[in-house]
Order: structure tokens, then C-alpha cells, then sequence
């Protein structure tokens, strides 16, 4: 039986009941979400589950969204079933100022190098992690360059401004 | 006759083991990253990777940007293969944007991508044979390098960092100059990877430092994340290209090879099996595109005004063609919302395009899944207990591009 959309659904929604969220299919990949306690739970039923048997961890990242209070940081593990060639996208938000989230390296290996990515550039602290330091920045640096309070360029500037990129004011606290 | 044995005293030789630093300008790393190894006589007892020495920010630095000014940074993951970074990049924004490629593009762009493929390939095999001590093959299958660099240059007036190609196609048509110079290729690189077969394939000194060094399982593989020819050294057949094809590979015909034990020789024969496969489909591809007649024959992009550069000759003359070359540089056209993953077959395996748009003019959020930096921290368990010699090994044979690494 191949996998769709709808059996994983199904099959999550009848094991988590409504812990597991915001179910969406953009461009054909399910992405859902869940509460950041329940991110192994979920992992590992994905993992171990005969018919769903997510067992390789494609990608692991994380997206700041700064106006969403409380949930300011979502973590997005890609999973990819490869005996039937199926993906899905799973989020869990967390705040930024208790950004603990548990750390899935005891069930995929390569989550090792990538959580540690992702605590470098967003700060998401993994807890459980081996050896969470930073990995391509410089251990001096005492903040997380990725979020999106650190603006790329030089804010004297005024030559280039947000708006020339369709988006207003994103930093109205910094102008 | 006197005795030149040191004698101490007992107990006077304490038994303790040596911190190899290899790297981070090592010429045997072939690219900037460092190993810290721990030694016992020879043998490694330990190793800490460290990367992130030539980190350049991409993923910050492409929030800034519109979609064409991304491209150039794509180059510089791996630069080895650059075109098939830039036409997965493309890919990608063609899947957010819902535009449709016609089939002679699909053609030319797995003509290219090969191409990327075998010089890719092609580099890492002959520093295998450099790092196993025979510089020869290397500078020879070198001059075949060039000739597929002189395609790229053809087609997109650049070689090794190529920013090759549009959103819905490429620049300009291939001229016949760049397929006269895909023939001299086709006919005599399969000579020449001959030859250097016959040097390395089989040679006992290449077989024995090569063999059983540096092996992995399946599971482990899988576990941590390996994709491409090095995965399917430990006998995985995952390729993306036949999984979920992209730019019509469906219409080609090839087959994956797979390794058994996911050793350094595997990934050798690996490797050149698919640098054999990838000749086939540029045959097949370059066939294809002879079929085409008439007005199809001339097709090389997609027609989408609002993301493909206008010819040169109206925006001299025309005001609206001159007004979207503007629109389009300066990427003044919003993104539709939207939330992507695409992924390529790159020469190092998967390589991931994770793109959030808000609706603005660049990227909200993108992420690069590079397949190098994935599976490279699995050395540390790989060069366990193996001689120092056979971490060099097992550095060239797993095909580490800094670039890629520390994007």
C-alpha cells in the first residue's frame, strides 16, 4: 500500500489525537506541527511505525519568526521514507527566550552536526545533544547570527532600505 | 663491543599518545577544514573534526537577495559541479513560481549537469591516485576536465564557478561550436577514464590501500545521513535522479550502481561506474536533442516574462523590454507566498533547496542541505583505528569540498 498524505494523517491523528497540528500540503509535501515536548514522541513514532517508517532525517533547520510571540523559533525536520519515496515536513515552535527543545541525535546520527548548526545560527538549546557547541562560527561569538534582529548590512546605511525589497519596516525598534 | 641500548629504568617509559593536527591548510585535506587526531604510534585512537573556516553566510546573505542574485552564491557550495548547484537553484525557484520547462530545456540541462557530474567525479577519483601516491592519472583525466569546461564556457562564458543558466531555461541556445565540443568530449574522455583505469582499477598497491579501509554499513550510512555515490558504496540505491526525476530523467535510461561494503575502494568503483552511466545519458540527451525540428529546435527557456532576461537587442530598443531587464536585475518582482524543498542529485549526493517566501522580493528563509557537510561527521567513527595513512584515504575517497561543507 502506498503511503499518501491522508494515510500519515490518519495514522498520526489517531495516535497523538489533536496534539498534532496544522496540517497543510504545500507544493504536495505534508507539513504538520506539534508541541515541542512531543518532538520525539512524534519522531520516533514516525521512525518506528511499520507502514510510515520514516527513517531518514533529509534535513534538520530552524526559521525565526520574530512577530510571532511565543512561538518565535520553529525547528523543521524533513523525514523521507525511502522504500516508498515519501517526504513530510515536521515543525515544532518554541519561544526565544526558553528556546529547549530535546534532541533527536540518539535516533538519527546525523542530526548530530545539524543541531549544532542550528544552535550556532538560531540558538535553539538541544537538550541531551553530545556536544552542542558552536560549529561554523567562531566559539567568541555571543550571538546567534541567523535571527533576524542582526540585520545583514549596516544600518547607517540608507541607500538600501526594506522597503526597496517589498517589505516595510521589519526592525521599526532599530531604525 | 659496546651495547646502544638506551637503558632506563623500569617503569621509566610512560606510554602516551600524540595530537596530530591535520589541517586546516594541510595540503592533504584538499580544501580548508581541520582533523584533530589522536595517535597511538600510528593508529588513530581518536579524531575531532573541526569546519566552518571558510563560512561565508549564504543562507543570511541570500535573505537579501532576489532570486538571480542567489545563483552566484550556489556556485561556490561545491565547486566542483557548480552547474548542477545553479540548475537546482533554478529548479526550485521554478517550483515556487509554477513554471513549466519545455522538454529540449529538460534536454540541455541533464546535458550540462552530467557534464557536471563526470568533472566532479572525475577530480575526485584522480586525488584518490594522488593521495595513494600516482600524481599521473590525476594530470592526465585533468586535460578532459577542460574539455567539458570548455562546454560551460560555450554556453555561459564562464568555467568553474558558472552561474550558469536562467530561471526557465538558459541564456542562450547552445551554439554548434559547444556541441562539436560535447562530441570531442563524448569520443575521447571515455578513452582516457579507460586508461586511467588500467593504472588504478586493478593495481595492487592502489587495491590494498584502498580495500577495507574506511567501510560503512548500510544502516549506519543511511543513520547518518550519506547520500549519494558514497551511500550507495555501503549498497543503497537512493539517487534522486531515479527516485523523484526532475528535468525529465525519467525519459533516460541508466542504471545506479551500488557498492557492498562502503569502503574507499567502493567508492572508487562507484563513482566511475557513474561517471560510465552519466556518458550514457549525455548520448541519450544529445540523440534527444537531434530530434527536434523546425521552430522546437530553437527552444532553449520557458516563456516567462516577469523572470527571463529579455533579448539584448530589444532592450536597447524597446522601452518594455528595457523597463522588466531592470524589473529583473534590480529583482523588483515579488515571489508568490510559499514554502519549497526541492533537491537535486548532486555530485555528492542530495543537494537540498529548503526555500520560505513571505511574498517579498527575496527569500524569507533558505537553507542549503549540503550533503558534504551531512556526512562528514561520520569520519570521526570512519578513521577509527585505521593508520594514519588511511585517514588521508578516506578524506579524498568521501569527496569533502570545504565549500560545501561551511557554505
Amino acid at each position: 500500500m502506498a503511503l499518501t498524505n491522508e494515510i500519515v494523517k490518519q495514522k498520526l491523528t489517531e495516535k497523538f489525537g489533536d496534539s498534532v497540528t496544522n496540517f497543510e500540503e504545500p507544493f504536495g509535501m505534508l507539513t504538520f506541527e506539534a508541541p515541542k515536548e512531543m518532538n520525539l514522541k512524534v519522531l520516533q513514532f514516525l521512525y518506528d511505525d511499520e507502514t510510515l517508517g520514516f527513517r531518514f532525517l533529509t534535513d534538520l533547520t530552524a526559521v525565526h519568526y520574530p512577530d510571532n510571540p511565543g512561538r518565535e523559533l520553529a525547528v523543521v525536520y524533513h523525514l523521507h521514507n525511502l522504500r516508498e519515496n515519501f517526504r513530510v515536513r515536521f515543525k515544532i515552535f518554541t519561544s526565544i527566550e526558553n528556546p529547549d527543545v530535546f534532541t533527536a541525535t540518539k535516533l538519527f546520527a546525523a542530526a548530530n552536526w545539524m543541531e549544532r548548526e542550528t544552535y550556532d545560527f538560531y540558538g535553539v538549546n538541544f537538550i541531551g545533544h553530545p556536544n552542542l557547541k558552536r560549529i561554523l562560527n567562531v566559539d567568541e561569538m555571543d550571538y546567534h547570527p541567523m535571527r533576524k534582529e542582526y540585520p545583514l548590512e549596516d544600518r547607517q546605511r540608507t541607500d538600501k532600505d526594506d522597503e526597496m525589497f517589498g517589505r516595510g519596516e521589519i526592525f521599526p525598534n532599530q531604525a | 663491543m659496546q651495547d646502544h641500548h638506551i637503558k632506563l629504568p623500569e617503569g621509566g617509559i610512560e606510554k602516551h599518545t600524540n595530537i596530530l593536527n591535520l589541517g586546516p591548510t594541510h595540503p592533504a585535506t584538499h580544501g580548508v577544514f581541520q582533523n584533530i587526531i589522536e595517535l597511538d604510534g600510528e593508529r588513530i585512537i581518536s579524531a575531532e573534526s573541526t569546519v566552518g573556516y571558510i563560512h561565508r553566510a549564504f543562507e543570511k546573505i541570500a535573505e537579501r537577495r532576489p532570486l538571480y542574485q542567489i545563483t552566484p552564491l550556489t556556485d561556490r557550495l561545491n565547486y566542483c559541479s557548480a552547474p548542477i548547484n545553479n540548475i537546482g537553484w533554478h529548479l526550485t525557484c521554478e517550483k515556487l513560481l509554477g513554471i513549466k520547462t519545455p522538454k529540449r530545456v529538460d534536454y540541455l540541462r541533464v546535458i550540462i549537469m552530467e557534464l557536471a557530474r563526470i568533472t566532479d567525479h572525475l577530480i575526485c577519483n584522480s586525488i584518490m591516485g594522488v593521495d595513494a601516491g600516482a600524481y599521473t592519472g590525476f594530470l592526465y583525466l585533468m586535460q578532459y576536465r577542460e574539455l567539458a569546461y570548455e562546454i560551460y564556457e560555450e554556453v555561459c562564458g564562464s568555467r568553474l564557478t558558472t552561474n550558469i543558466g536562467r530561471i526557465g531555461g538558459f541564456e542562450r541556445n547552445f551554439s554548434n561550436t559547444a556541441f562539436t565540443k560535447l562530441e570531442k568530449f563524448l569520443n575521447e574522455y571515455p578513452k582516457a577514464l579507460d586508461e586511467f583505469n588500467t593504472m588504478l582499477t586493478r593495481n595492487r598497491i592502489f587495491m590494498e590501500r584502498t580495500m577495507g579501509v574506511g567501510g560503512i554499513s548500510a544502516e549506519k550510512a543511511l543513520n547518518y545521513g550519506f547520500t549519494g555515490p558514497n551511500l550507495r558504496a555501503a549498497g543503497v540505491d537512493y539517487d534522486v535522479r531515479k527516485i523523484s526525476p526532475y528535468s525529465s530523467y525519467e525519459d533516460f535510461d541508466f542504471y545506479i550502481p551500488v557498492g557492498t561494503t562502503g569502503d574507499c575502494y567502493d567508492r572508487f568503483l562507484v563513482r566511475d561506474q557513474e561517471m560510465k552511466q552519466s556518458l550514457e545519458i549525455i548520448r541519450q540527451a544529445y540523440r534527444k536533442i537531434q530530434e527536434f525540428k523546425g521552430a522546437e529546435a530553437e527552444v532553449y527557456h520557458a516563456e516567462v516574462p516577469e523572470y527571463y532576461l529579455p533579448p539584448k537587442e530589444d532592450v536597447y530598443t524597446k522601452m518594455e523590454a528595457l523597463i522588466w531587464h531592470f524589473k529583473i536585475i534590480m529583482g523588483e518582482v515579488d515571489m508568490p507566498k510559499g514554502e519549497v524543498y526541492h533537491s537535486v542529485e548532486g555530485a555528492n549526493g542530495e543537494l537540498g533547496f529548503y526555500l520560505i517566501s513571505d511574498g517579498g522580493r527575496t527569500p524569507y528563509r533558505l537553507h542549503f542541505r549540503r550533503p558534504c557537510f551531512i556526512y562528514y561527521q561520520a569520519y570521526e567513527e570512519l578513521v577509527k583505528n585505521h593508520l594514519i595513512a588511511d585517514a588521508i584515504m578516506v578524506m579524498s575517497s568521501l569527496n569533502l569540498i570545504a565549500g560545501e561543507m561551511d557554505a
